[in-house]
């Protein structure tokens, strides 16, 4: 095992790390607030970057069941028809993707 | 609305991205125990750094002994997404002090998935916090349980971890219900494919910052077509 002050030395730093990745661009963030600029990607960026995450993640569940494509596939389809036709309630149509995804994978 | 009702709000809120995240937090607990690890480093790092996929990272290159200054590289390479979030995450909403404080340090990405697309006047300091406290709760309450499964179950059910899968799509279905959203849509889509292609194993980075230079060259675009209109339209 590990010695304990390298455990410790490797949470610390990296939660700082994280920690100033989080909270720097907020405080040079501060005085952009106003430019046009800054406000136009606020406004441009999130429907991006969420699809961005999502095709990140479902990339990585591929790779890590190549052979199961087909049931990331059936899922995605799953939770996007939910989401669509049956009142874009979020709980209600990750709930069913999720239950889907897990009923494929464990039964075949 | 009411103190309670709102932080019932919150916990209503977390809900969804829970059902991801607490399976998640049982599989971090799982690998601390099987890389033969001390069970208190999976809340250890669920409190310390409390960043999902970077904490499964630090199980295994802890477990190894890489030296610090690689462990400092990998987190800053994977977490460095989080700084093209402040320009959207609705920051202002938590009272200022520890709240907001509280607010930054867990804004991991499910939480700005959450609350970016919330309307202000239905968001709150109170809301906001109690359903970002809720899914830190997830992940130590999940890390916990998967130190205590490691040593019984044979084999845990597999597939629980779609639930981010479902969450990003549904984030992104409710984000791009207007037309306006289509170009954005469309460079997210391009700038993905193609750091997928040519930065593969990074491309999660590559996309965000791809994607912001698309963005930028649309904005000075549509400054040069329309001066004056900008900032009302488009």
């Amino acid at each position: 095992m590990p010695e304990l002050g390298y455990m410790i030395a490797a949470v610390a730093l990296s939660g700082l790390i994280t920690l100033l990745l989080r909270a720097l661009p907020f405080a040079i963030l501060k005085p952009l607030r106003k430019s046009k600029f800054v406000q136009k990607l606020g406004q441009w960026m999130p429907v991006g970057i969420l699809l961005i995450l999502a095709v990140v993640v479902l990339k990585g569940e591929i790779a890590a069941r190549p052979e199961r494509l087909w049931v990331v596939a059936v899922a995605t389809a799953v939770t996007i028809l939910v989401h669509l036709f049956a009142g874009r309630r979020a709980l209600v149509s990750i709930f069913a993707g999720t239950g889907v995804y897990v009923l494929l994978l464990n039964a075949f | 609305m009411e103190p309670s009702s709102q932080m019932r709000a919150g916990f209503l809120d977390s809900l969804g991205v829970g059902l991801g995240i607490f399976p998640l937090g049982i599989a971090l607990g799982v690998l601390v125990v099987q890389a033969g690890l001390p069970w208190w480093l999976a809340p250890a790092l669920s409190i310390g750094v409390f960043a999902g996929s970077v904490e499964l990272l630090l199980v295994s290159m802890i477990a190894a002994s890489l030296p610090l200054v690689t462990i400092a590289a990998a987190v800053l390479a994977v977490n460095f997404r989080h700084v093209f979030y402040p320009l959207s995450f609705p920051i202002t909403v938590a009272r200022p002090g520890i709240a907001r404080a509280y607010s930054v340090y867990a804004m991991i990405d499910e939480a700005y998935a959450t609350y970016v697309l919330l309307p202000r006047e239905l968001n709150s300091s109170r809301r906001m916090i109690t359903g970002q406290l809720f899914m830190q709760a997830y992940w130590v309450g999940g890390g916990l349980v998967g130190v205590a499964l490691a040593s019984l179950l044979p084999e845990p059910i597999e597939g629980f971890e779609f639930a981010l899968c479902s969450l990003f799509i549904v984030m992104t279905l409710d984000a791009a219900h207007s037309r306006r959203e289509v170009p954005s849509v469309v460079l997210a889509g391009l700038s993905v494919t193609v750091a997928m292609l040519a930065v593969p194993g990074a491309e999660l980075l590559a996309a965000l910052i791809i994607f912001t230079l698309t963005l930028s060259l649309r904005y000075a675009w549509s400054r040069q077509r329309r001066p004056d209109d900008v900032v009302t339209h488009a």
